[in-house]
């Protein structure tokens, strides 16, 4: 391929197929531009007509003002809290139950395995009243672990993905070990664990995005403000400033800035997470 | 649960000193099966089977929370078959997903292909993935300036620009669904996107340079060799962007603005059983939905897996 002449037709094609690109990419960025640009605006340059695009002059104070309107930081501060502790929960419960799926023997293991399966296709939004109920009843509900139990006990989907790893290491070390009078356990955390670090890491990106943004669940779950998570707090925040869009705009920076600065430091990582776990659902 | 784990083979003939072995092998494999799935288990049946059975029972019943819950039978479902709300919310379902499934497949794929053995692959990627990981939320806050009808920037450049007069989006309900489709597409092509060029990156180089030497051009090449290989991956994001387009929420319920005439006409199956149950504490309505929620999943799921025969390709 690389030792053919690159011909005028292709060489048009290929910078009109940039173009193209490049105007897709446009209509992605300028929306996150457009909202960084006017969370620096005053009121009235947002009722300017025709719209302006750049701030002038640019008002900073609208973020000390969100900052002092709401508990962002306490926000972050529970979204990551919940996040880490999910991803904790299922990477752990997850992988266990994994590799008793595909190395244990024991009695209904095929029909309990499908049982997971068919449970992918129970939606949330089926069972979030129940829990509700249940998390009410004991004592959990405004906590963040009416969130964090259910998401992070169990993970049909993770426990299947993992299963599939556990099933490609060849077993002759577990069987030396077992020889060896090593437990179940011990083989479980010191040969299968450090094994499976890439699908748990992979799993692991996947579950503190989609914590991370999961706006169903904290909604529900949650009344007190300083328990919101991020996505919540935003909600909220629309509904008590909906017609100060700079203040928007800045509440939304401050929920998204962050994200997309640790996105693209980490884009390989994640975006392997979400699709590698995407695409095996 | 636990009678499943518990060993087997008690019955089994054979000569004594054997079958003793096994048992005792399996009854270790066993014991260990209850800790290794314990967790799992504890969370399958607490938080998913459990409040399953429970649902179904709550949307038989009549029940606001905290009096007495009465059994009523199928009346719920009744009431939903002649409830307007309910046909409003089941047409906006439908409509959202006729039109986000097809334009996140074909924006999804559109990219893929383009980017598909480019330079500058990497950077476009990071482009086009930043919307996926960014919360609904959020974004819909943008959006909701976007589309401002009287200043928001993306009409004042259709009328500048282009010389449309774009309506208010989002004050008028024949637009408002569209729009929250629309900014569904916008957030899912990265995640398409990536897959696709997944798809495509396995398509084995060796068919499209036959077809190439056949003479088939860039067109041909594509609808006859890339996109029948392509059909797993199409078929597993369709089914992912169906279930994604019935469940939508975060989206319908921040740009819909709240209470308004307008409410009630973008509601959809999810923001009905959200409403209904914890703004409302109308349980078994609220149940009711959510079944119906399900019934539907099902059906679709099913229907593309029967219809996969017919369309998809699997390489031998």
């Amino acid at each position: 391929m690389s030792r053919r002449r690159t011909s005028p037709a292709e060489v048009t094609r290929s910078v009109s197929l940039h173009v193209i690109l490049i105007a897709g990419a446009l209509l992605t960025v300028v929306p996150f531009v457009w909202m960084i640009l006017s969370s620096l605006k005053d009121q009235p340059q947002v009722f300017v007509f025709p719209p302006r695009w750049l701030p002038d002059p640019a008002r900073w104070d609208n973020y000390a003002d969100v900052w002092r309107a709401a508990p962002f930081l306490r926000a972050y501060g529970n979204s990551v809290f919940i996040a880490v502790m999910i991803v904790a929960f299922q990477l752990v419960t997850c992988a266990m139950a994994a590799y008793a799926f595909a190395r244990l023997r024991f009695r209904g293991k095929n029909l309990l395995f499908l049982l997971f399966l068919a449970t992918m296709m129970v939606p949330g939004q089926l069972t979030i009243i129940p829990v509700f109920l249940l998390m009410a009843n004991i004592g959990l509900y405004d906590t963040h672990w009416a969130i964090i139990l259910p998401e992070g006990l169990f993970s049909a989907f993770g426990v299947f993905m993992l299963r599939q790893f556990v099933r490609g290491i060849p077993t002759e070390l577990e069987d030396a070990a077992l020889i060896d009078g090593a437990s179940r356990w011990r083989i479980f955390w010191s040969i299968i664990i450090p094994l499976l670090r890439a699908p748990l890491a992979a799993l692991g990106t996947f579950t503190f995005v989609s914590s991370w943004n999961n706006f169903l669940a904290p909604l529900v779950f949650l009344r007190s403000p300083e328990n919101y998570t991020v996505p919540v707090l935003i909600a909220q925040f629309k509904g008590e400033y909906s017609t100060n869009l700079p203040l928007l705009m800045a509440a939304a920076s401050i929920a998204i800035v962050p994200v997309l600065v640790v996105f693209v430091v980490a884009q390989r990582q994640i975006i392997r997470g979400v699709t590698l776990t995407g695409a095996g659902k | 649960m636990v009678a499943t784990l518990t060993p087997s083979d008690t019955s089994q003939a054979g000569p004594p000193e054997r079958p003793r072995r096994r048992e005792r092998k399996q009854t270790r494999e066993g014991g260990w099966a209850v800790v290794f799935l314990g967790p799992q288990m504890v969370g399958l049946l607490v938080f998913v089977l459990g409040p399953m059975l429970f649902a179904l029972y709550l949307s038989l019943t009549e029940w606001n929370g905290i009096g007495d819950i009465t059994f009523v039978g199928l009346d719920n479902f009744r009431e939903l078959a002649g409830d307007h709300a309910f046909w409003q919310s089941m047409r906006n379902t439908l409509w959202l997903a006729v039109m986000i499934v097809p334009g996140q497949l074909i924006t999804g794929l559109a990219v893929a292909v383009a980017l598909h053995q480019r330079k500058l692959r990497t950077l476009y990627r990071i482009v086009y993935f930043m919307p996926v990981v960014t919360s609904q939320v959020a974004v819909s806050v943008i959006w909701i300036w976007l589309l401002n009808g009287s200043f928001g920037p993306l009409n004042s450049i259709l009328r500048d620009w282009f010389g449309i007069n774009a309506p208010d989006w989002l004050a008028e309900p024949s637009y408002l669904v569209p729009a929250i489709a629309m900014v569904t597409i916008w957030q899912g092509v990265g995640f398409f996107m990536v897959v696709f060029l997944a798809g495509l990156q396995g398509i084995p180089t060796a068919y499209l340079e036959a077809a190439e030497v056949d003479g088939a051009g860039t067109l041909r090449k594509f609808w006859h060799v890339t996109l029948p290989l392509l059909t797993p991956t199409l078929f597993f994001l369709t089914i992912m962007s169906l279930i994604g387009a019935f469940q939508i929420f975060d989206t319908v319920y921040m740009m819909t603005p709240q209470h308004s005439y307008l409410g009630d006409s973008t509601r959809t199956i999810v923001f009905q059983i959200y409403d209904l149950a914890f703004a409302r504490f109308d349980f078994g309505s609220s149940a009711a939905y959510a079944v119906v929620l399900f019934v539907l999943l099902l059906i679709l799921t099913a229907g593309q897996m029967v219809l996969q025969r017919r369309w998809v390709h699997y390489e031998e």
